[in-house]
């Protein structure tokens, strides 16, 4: 990842931040941007996690990766601590390719 | 979580600067995952600033709801945008007297943004020990900590339909778009959004003339409330 992406990166995630504080006495956020601001997160995250965990390059990444993200999921849903979600996650699918699943 | 990020990012095989430089100067975790995964699946980096980008788009509210504690002067505005996250901005409105908001936005940033930035240079250490990453399945902890990230913005029916189908489309375009992009295309998803609001919109309008009228319709508003 070249400098310039994560300076351009940075610079746009700076923007939104100091937006805020800038404007709030001229400009009111439309209603509604919120709700759709945090749908669109949730979107991005989700689809994310799909693509990267069933996919590599062009295809289908094989069974343990998924398998372990999947692990990782049912620890979040429980509201498991963070390490350990990691490190299910990375076990579980070093595990199946220890067995042999793809 | 930041030994996680930086460790991850080196095994996965980028330079030890990018997780280090990237975490002092974006310095937002959801954001930094995702476009450094991008990076790794193969995407331009475009794609990688364009899938940051707008998953931070989220701090442009919580800007306009910290304001009050970090407009007092250029100084603190400036550095206050910088430590503007999900956890600070939690812990400011947990407050109600203004002095402890800002006691505790102030407080929970810095050593917030502290503790990430060394425990991604020690997770950076750790990462170029590891030499092969499919072995030790460390491929499947980006979208492990991504789905981990995913589940509590996840509050309604409406996010997890949104969510299924962009995932759904994203995934079904992988084989035949370049990388990076059929993330991009799942926010298509949230065209199943903007139906239920324009409806409640109707509702509101009709709940309106209603009383304007001084007829009484029936207005089902109460039953599609709280949603927005």
């Amino acid at each position: 990842m070249p400098l310039v992406a994560i300076i351009a990166l940075a610079g746009i995630t700076y923007a939104f931040r100091l937006a805020g504080p800038l404007l709030r006495d001229r400009v009111r956020l439309p209603k509604g941007a919120d709700g759709l601001i945090a749908a669109a997160t949730a979107v991005l995250l989700v689809s994310l996690a799909a693509t990267q965990a069933l996919t590599q390059g062009h295809g289908f990444a094989g069974w343990a990766r998924p398998a372990g993200v999947a692990v990782a999921g049912l620890l979040a849903a429980r509201k498991a601590p963070f390490p350990v979600i990691v490190i299910a996650a990375a076990a579980a699918t070093a595990l199946l390719r220890l067995a042999g699943v793809g | 979580m930041g030994a996680s990020f930086g460790a991850i990012s080196v095994a996965g095989g980028l330079p030890w600067w990018v997780p280090v430089v990237m975490s002092l100067l974006v310095f937002a975790g959801g954001a930094q995952f995702a476009a450094t995964s991008v990076v790794l699946a193969g995407g331009s980096p475009v794609a990688a600033v364009a899938a940051g980008a707008l998953l931070n788009t989220r701090l442009a509210p919580y800007g306009f709801t910290v304001a009050s504690i970090t407009s007092r002067n250029w100084r603190t505005r400036l550095a206050g945008a910088q430590i503007t996250t999900d956890e600070s901005v939690a812990f400011a409105l947990r407050e109600t007297d203004e002095g402890q908001a800002r006691r505790a936005f102030w407080t929970c940033g810095v050593i917030l943004y502290a503790a990430w930035n060394v425990c991604v240079v020690f997770g950076v250490l750790a990462g170029t020990a590891i030499r092969d990453t499919a072995a030790f399945g460390l491929d499947a902890t980006f979208p492990a900590v991504l789905l981990a990230l995913a589940l509590p913005t996840i509050r309604d029916q409406r996010t997890r339909i949104a969510s299924g189908a962009g995932a759904a489309i994203a995934v079904a375009l992988t084989p035949v778009l370049p990388a990076g992009l059929p993330v991009l295309t799942s926010l298509a998803g949230l065209a199943l959004l903007p139906r239920t609001a324009a409806h409640q919109a109707v509702l509101r309008l009709r709940g309106a003339c209603a009383r304007r009228c001084g007829s009484q319709i029936a207005s089902p508003k109460r039953r599609h409330g709280g949603e927005d």
